[in-house]
């Protein structure tokens, strides 16, 4: 059996599940819409669920209400789930580095704090030079300091 | 504030603050019933938005030294409601429910969009802040008739039947009584027949983007008599059931 939901089909849920129920007509459920949530203006748009609906105003109606009642919203995307192609749980190893390749990783440079303190802790009004030595402590993590 | 001119007002306000507790309460009953999760929420929501508008109309009335917003709501005889004969009636089936809505919150946005400039300025204060609420209301009731209207043949004539029904109910949303005049006067309102006016013209315009036949309305006063207290069969059920646990025991603590 075919689920109009493809996240459903998507399960491949057990034969047993399947039985017993009746096929589902056409338009029998309304498809459903993923619901797309952006807090202030600039920040990214941040996937908060789903609704069902028979047309993507109703959509957004549905996900006014669903998922920007109780916080703060200021505009709000929806789009249709079989829309999304999404990559499959088999594949998930794709993911997974072989080799260390920890120098991708971005955390290394969190130096937001730091200059935020230096900044406050300089006078405005002087323009200082400054630049950011990195230093390799024993066990091998990384830190940052500025220098004038 | 001259005393006729206070009373006048008072009566407006009890007008305004009965529609929308009748309509939330009725609107209310859809709550778990609701067609689909979904929608049932954003009902049930917007029928709570509507309770709060008229809280906030008691509370001024509160302020003009009248009682407390719960035992205006509560503790009143259905015979002294000022609210008009649409928002009494039982919610039917969806379509009625969804019509009357559309009716209904049409209206309140014209209504509010007027008293924002209001002379008294406590009511025009307040329905500046309502109108953002309203704004969603009115996009929920457009865009579901629009939806169905344009739909399927059976949508299509269950969408006809429940507006042959709900709009010549919807004219006694403008029925003119003493105070209007009152107010009117001192511009504190503009008059129901404006309104009235400006709302036939905007449903007018919802209806022209569906296959929606309007009824003629021959007589508009058929359904007059809300608003000093003349109610339809269906109030006084509807206020012996909302206030049932209330005058229970109306100290008690909530």
């Amino acid at each position: 059996m075919k689920f109009l939901d493809p996240r459903v089909n998507r399960l491949n849920l057990p034969k047993e599940y399947n039985e017993g129920f009746e096929e589902a007509q056409e338009l029998d459920q309304w498809q459903t819409y993923e619901v797309f949530h952006q807090r202030s203006r600039g920040e990214q748009h941040v996937h908060v669920g789903c609704v069902h609906a028979p047309s993507a105003e109703l959509a957004l109606l549905f996900a006014k209400e669903q998922y920007a009642r109780r916080s703060k919203c200021t505009n709000l995307w929806v789009v249709k789930t079989a829309d999304i192609t999404p990559s499959d749980y088999e594949d998930e190893d794709i993911f997974i580095p072989s080799v260390d390749k920890t120098y991708r990783e971005a955390y290394g440079y969190k130096v937001r704090p730091l200059i935020n303190t230096f900044t406050q802790n300089s006078s405005s009004e002087s323009v200082v030079k400054v630049f950011i030595q990195e230093i390799t402590n024993s066990k091998g993590k990384k830190t940052y300091i500025i220098k004038k | 504030m001259k005393p006729e001119v206070l009373e006048a007002l008072k009566k407006y306000l009890f007008q305004l603050a009965d529609d929308e507790l009748i309509i939330g309460h009725r609107n209310s009953e859809w709550t778990g019933l609701g067609p689909i999760l979904e929608e049932d929420i954003a009902f049930a929501s917007m029928a709570q938005d509507e309770i709060g508008h008229a809280q906030a109309f008691y509370l001024i009335l509160h302020e003009l030294g009248e009682q407390d917003p719960d035992t205006l709501a509560f503790y009143r005889s259905y015979k002294m409601f000022k609210c008009c004969h649409l928002v009494e009636y039982p919610i039917g089936e969806y379509d009625f429910s969804l019509v009357r809505h559309l009716l209904y919150d049409v209206q309140e946005m014209i209504r509010l969009k007027a008293l924002s400039h209001s002379k008294y300025e406590p009511l025009a204060h307040l329905a500046s802040k309502l109108i953002r609420e309203e704004k969603y209301h009115y996009m929920h009731a457009v865009t579901w008739f629009q939806q169905l209207s344009n739909g399927g043949e059976e949508a299509r004539i269950r969408m006809q039947n429940a507006f042959d029904l709900a709009y010549p109910l919807a004219f006694s949303l403008f029925e003119i009584s003493d105070y209007h005049a009152i107010l009117e006067k001192e511009s504190f309102i503009i008059s129901e027949k404006e309104l009235e006016n400006q709302w036939i013209q905007e449903i007018q315009s919802i209806v022209q983007k569906t296959p929606i036949i309007m009824p003629s309305v021959e007589d508009k006063t058929l359904h007059y008599g809300g608003r000093v207290g003349k109610h339809s069969e269906h109030l006084e059920p509807l206020v012996n059931e909302m206030s049932e646990v209330f005058v229970i025991d109306p100290t008690a603590k909530w």
